[in-house]
């Protein structure tokens, strides 16, 4: 264990090596790829939230001269099978994925695939595509919380009935996809202790993850029956088990490409176009291209569940919280699948609070399929409980910080949704924000100072790796992981730990699903922590190999070999038994055995849960509503910094997802269900002049479950901003916003009230 | 309708390229002339993955007609560098880790290069302004903007070198 471990290569900053060809534009993404005869696909979207697909009569576009292939929902089979991850909990609903694909009787949200054209050119594509005839009739569209629960609202899916824990009055059919409840104590005993209580309710907005890249792929389904898609996405695996699964076709036909990604955050796991490439690909007998619009990305990939959270807290006088209920309800978009489950499990997730009832609904509603974002249903939780905490702090005249310490979780208590905390950081994380210089620094005029806290479980799941030595004593390491913000480079640096050869000398590749065995997602904080499990086990392998070669030089049995700062040692050393190093057991690599190929693969368990915090200074402009963030600091617990120019990256470019959250982002909807503002220039994401430097603080309390301590980075930094950035306007308004985004006119419209 | 037969410099090289009308530089660059180095994150120009400079001047390519640049001159991530030397723009932003997915990052080399041949020392609410016409979603900025004030300290003396 790593207790006492000095590391030579973890925790250094070397240059990534997949960085040259990503400043030089070298680097291929989803949409940089080509083939021989390849066509361009379209997709025909629908225009209505909420309709019922009368007739589709493709036969217009057929005709149309360069036309290959038109699909509809009708060349995509009704599913039935769930696809697990990892053979694990959890999972894609294949009926409901492949119903987003193309849509079979309803449309149900403007942007919904209907149809799709692969043709000579792009533009043949698309003209084609608009001569489709469909005709539809239109049904009310549902599009927030409150209108799926009114009592006459219009039903989405006509069979649905609450999974879950449901309320004993729950109709039949419902918009309700799932209810679940977790409880502690005796939650009114505990309100009746509480000497104060503070509830709100709070809505946050659905978002888009805004990753730059637009979804891109390209598939070619050959005359044998060999599938090859090129595409970017955060789970090669998982696009060729969709694809297989929702095809009906045997895994091993499709061979998925991974470009590099363009960004992901949790957007680019599920599949919308490899599917229906290679539906087109198979009736066009050519290879197809698909690329998303910006637009086609807003309306129809992505985003992250709006939500309502009613949060209600009591503490003692002293400051001991010691009741808290919630009732969290997610937007899932058109299918069932918000992240309202581990919205639920990780509201109260960062205190001690001996008595808690929080119930959470997933709600479909006429929008996007939500799909996973950095923390999936945490940031909305935590926006409420945080926001409430530092009500209280306000009225008890406490520090917050202290608040938080007073109540914080530790090694042994047991988190609200069950199980017990090994080591975590939690406390470490407050105390370092407590004495940090930004918390004790002066504030200008319209300025206020906000503090929050956040927790994500991390994932472990199933990945695996090979590490190949060659005979100059270099290495290559294999995953199948999608490299989104580096990891390439920090499996590098733990090759080089476990071999002791330096990180220039070991390259690491992301294979295709041919060439590499069953690796998850690229997601959940889980590529450094479990694929990073699996390199290290597989640089391990080959140490062991070079050490049997050590014992076949020297004549001695491998078990009198050692390992040591990059050498085979022998514990009993004779004259003609010096330490050999990695570089003179290569050389020898043919004539002591042949090839030196390390494996590993790992089904990891849980991760070590991950806690963070942040500082936000804000400045508000009274007199147009403008906020801008002048100062943010954010803190993390990330068990082990391997790369730490890269941890950074993860703190500070999930603090800025988390300040555009809460300051400018947000899905605008016409009452008709139409999105007014799909583009970059009305969907306001950060940009560089919004934003100050973002100062970060790396707290390293050892994940106990992994050889250097990793925890998993990248999705906690995105949690707590929401509500620090709330509760510094509030510092510098004094009004409390319990609606985000805080934009310009909200804002204004609150200083004109209060 | 009638095909278009441009010639134009790019990257200081004579190019030429048959196009439509209506295709932009962008889909030129990429699809007539495989510079895929330049990204398409928007085609409407809020993004800035696709920037080059077109007679020195920093532009989106998604939105310039591929016919403009016929008789000019238009420089893409792709020339960027000299040779073996990577622009120091290029260079910094390795060094900084200022990079994590990478599809922002031709632009931004780009955009980065035109704000320093403009401004050889900005500060960084310059350089925040110059580049807030390209978007990132990974990085929060931080390490761009480092990358890039390091990059402009770094020519700065290069020229003092030189000039000595």
């Amino acid at each position: 264990m790593s207790g006492e471990r000095k590391f030579r290569y973890v925790g250094t900053r070397p240059v990534r090596h997949d960085g040259l060809d990503k400043v030089t534009g070298r680097a291929n993404y989803g949409a940089d790829f080509t083939l021989p005869g390849l066509l361009h696909g379209y997709v025909l979207r629908s225009p209505h939230a909420h309709a019922r697909i009368v007739s589709i009569d493709t036969s217009a576009a057929d005709a149309v001269p360069g036309v290959k292939a038109v699909v509809t929902g009708a060349d995509i089979p009704k599913s039935t099978a769930m696809l697990s991850l990892g053979g694990g909990k959890g999972g894609f609903d294949l009926a409901d994925m492949g119903d987003n694909l193309l849509a079979h009787d309803k449309a149900l949200y403007e942007g919904h695939a209907v149809a799709a054209v692969a043709a000579t050119s792009a533009e043949i594509a698309r003209e084609a595509a608009e001569q489709i005839a469909v005709v539809y009739e239109r049904l009310p569209p549902v599009l927030t919380v409150d209108q799926a629960l009114a009592p006459n609202a219009a039903i989405l899916h006509d069979r649905l009935v609450t999974k879950g824990q449901p309320l004993p009055d729950a109709p039949t059919p419902t918009n309700v996809a799932m209810r679940m409840e977790l409880r502690g104590g005796d939650v009114d005993k505990g309100f009746a202790e509480s000497d104060i209580i503070v509830e709100y309710e709070f809505t946050t907005p659905m978002v888009h993850q805004g990753y730059i890249e637009p979804h891109a792929c390209v598939a070619r389904y050959g005359e044998d029956g060999q599938i090859l898609v090129w595409t970017s996405t955060q789970g090669p695996f998982i696009v060729r088990d969709c694809c297989a699964g929702i095809l009906g076709l045997d895994a091993a036909t499709i061979k998925v490409v991974p470009s590099e990604i363009g960004g992901g955050f949790g957007g680019k796991i599920p599949v919308y176009l490899e599917p229906v490439a290679i539906a087109l690909s198979r009736k066009a007998h050519r290879p197809v291209k698909m690329v998303m619009s910006r637009d086609d990305v807003f309306r129809a990939s992505g985003p992250t569940s709006g939500a309502k959270v009613r949060m209600k807290i009591g503490v003692k006088q002293d400051g001991t919280i010691v009741a808290a209920s919630g009732s969290l309800y997610y937007e899932a978009g058109a299918y069932p699948g918000s992240p309202a489950a581990t919205g639920a499990m990780c509201a109260l997730a960062p205190y001690k609070i001996p008595n808690f009832v929080i119930e959470a609904f997933d709600i479909v509603v006429n929008r996007p399929k939500v799909a996973a974002y950095r923390a999936p249903g945490s940031p909305s939780a935590a926006f409420a409980t945080e926001s409430v905490l530092d009500e209280i702090a306000r009225r008890l005249g406490f520090d917050p910080i202290d608040l938080r310490l007073k109540n914080a979780v530790e090694e042994g208590d047991a988190a609200p949704y069950g199980p017990k905390y090994g080591p975590i950081g939690l406390r470490q994380v407050l105390e370092a924000t407590k004495n940090h210089p930004h918390w004790q620094a002066p504030l200008g005029p319209n300025q206020g100072r906000g503090v929050g806290c956040g927790f994500w479980f991390n994932a472990g799941l199933s990945s695996s790796a090979t590490v190949s030595l060659s005979s100059d004593g270099s290495a290559t390491v294999v995953t199948g992981n999608p490299d989104i913000g580096g990891t390439r480079v920090a499996q590098s640096i733990m090759v080089s730990e476990e071999l002791g050869i330096p990180v220039e000398r070991v390259r690491a590749t992301v294979a295709d699903t041919d060439s590499i065995g069953y690796s998850d997602l690229t997601g959940g904080s889980r590529v450094c922590y479990a694929t990073g499990m699996a390199v290290i086990k597989a640089a391990q392998d080959v140490r062991d190999q070079l050490r049997a070669r050590a014992a076949k030089i020297w004549d001695v049995d491998v078990d009198s070999v050692a390992w040591n700062d990059g050498c085979a040692v022998p514990l009993e050393p004779a004259d003609d038994r010096t330490p050999l190093t990695v570089h003179q057991l290569a050389e020898k690599i043919a004539q002591t055995g042949g090839p030196i190929i390390g494996r590993a693969s790992v089904n990891a368990p849980m991760a070590g849960p991950a806690f963070a915090a942040s500082i936000c200074d804000i400045e508000v402009d009274k007199e147009t509503g403008v906020s801008r963030v002048v100062r943010y600091t954010t803190i993390q617990d990330v068990g082990k910094a391997v790369h730490p120019s890269f941890v950074e990256g993860q703190m500070q470019g999930g603090a800025a997802q988390g300040i555009g959250w809460a300051l400018n982002e947000e899905y605008i909807y016409s009452p008709d269900g139409l999105m007014q503002n799909a583009g970059f220039l009305d969907y306001r994401m950060p940009v560089a002049s919004d934003l100050p430097m973002i100062d970060t603080v790396i707290i390293e309390v050892e994940n106990p479950l992994h050889p250097y301590g990793v925890r998993g980075v990248g999705e906690v930094p995105i949690v707590p901003p929401l509500a620090t950035v709330a509760n510094a306007m509030r510092d510098a308004t004094g009004i409390r916003f319990t609606d985000l985004p805080l934009s310009p006119p909200r804002v204004l419209e609150a200083l004109a009230r209060y | 309708m009638t095909t278009l037969h441009v010639q134009t410099t790019i990257n200081r090289e004579p190019a030429e390229f048959l196009c439509e009308p209506v295709e932009t530089l962008l889909d030129a660059l990429r699809d007539r002339l495989n510079l895929t180095g330049t990204k398409e994150g928007c085609a409407t120009g809020d993004c800035g993955a696709c920037s080059v400079l077109f007679n020195g001047r920093l532009v989106p390519s998604c939105l310039v007609l591929a016919a403009e640049v016929h008789g000019q001159e238009v420089l893409t991530v792709e020339g960027a560098a000299h040779g073996d030397t990577l622009h120091p723009v290029q260079q910094k932003l390795l060094e900084h880790a200022a990079l994590q997915c990478g599809i922002c990052t031709p632009g931004f080399v780009v955009a980065a290069k035109a704000l320093l041949d403009h401004n050889p020392n900005p500060t960084e609410e310059e350089a925040r302004y110059w580049l807030a016409g390209n978007l990132c979603r990974c990085t929060g900025y931080d390490k761009i903007i480092r990358a890039v004030l390091d990059a402009a300290e770094s020519m700065r003396s290069d020229t003092r070198e030189v000039t000595v």
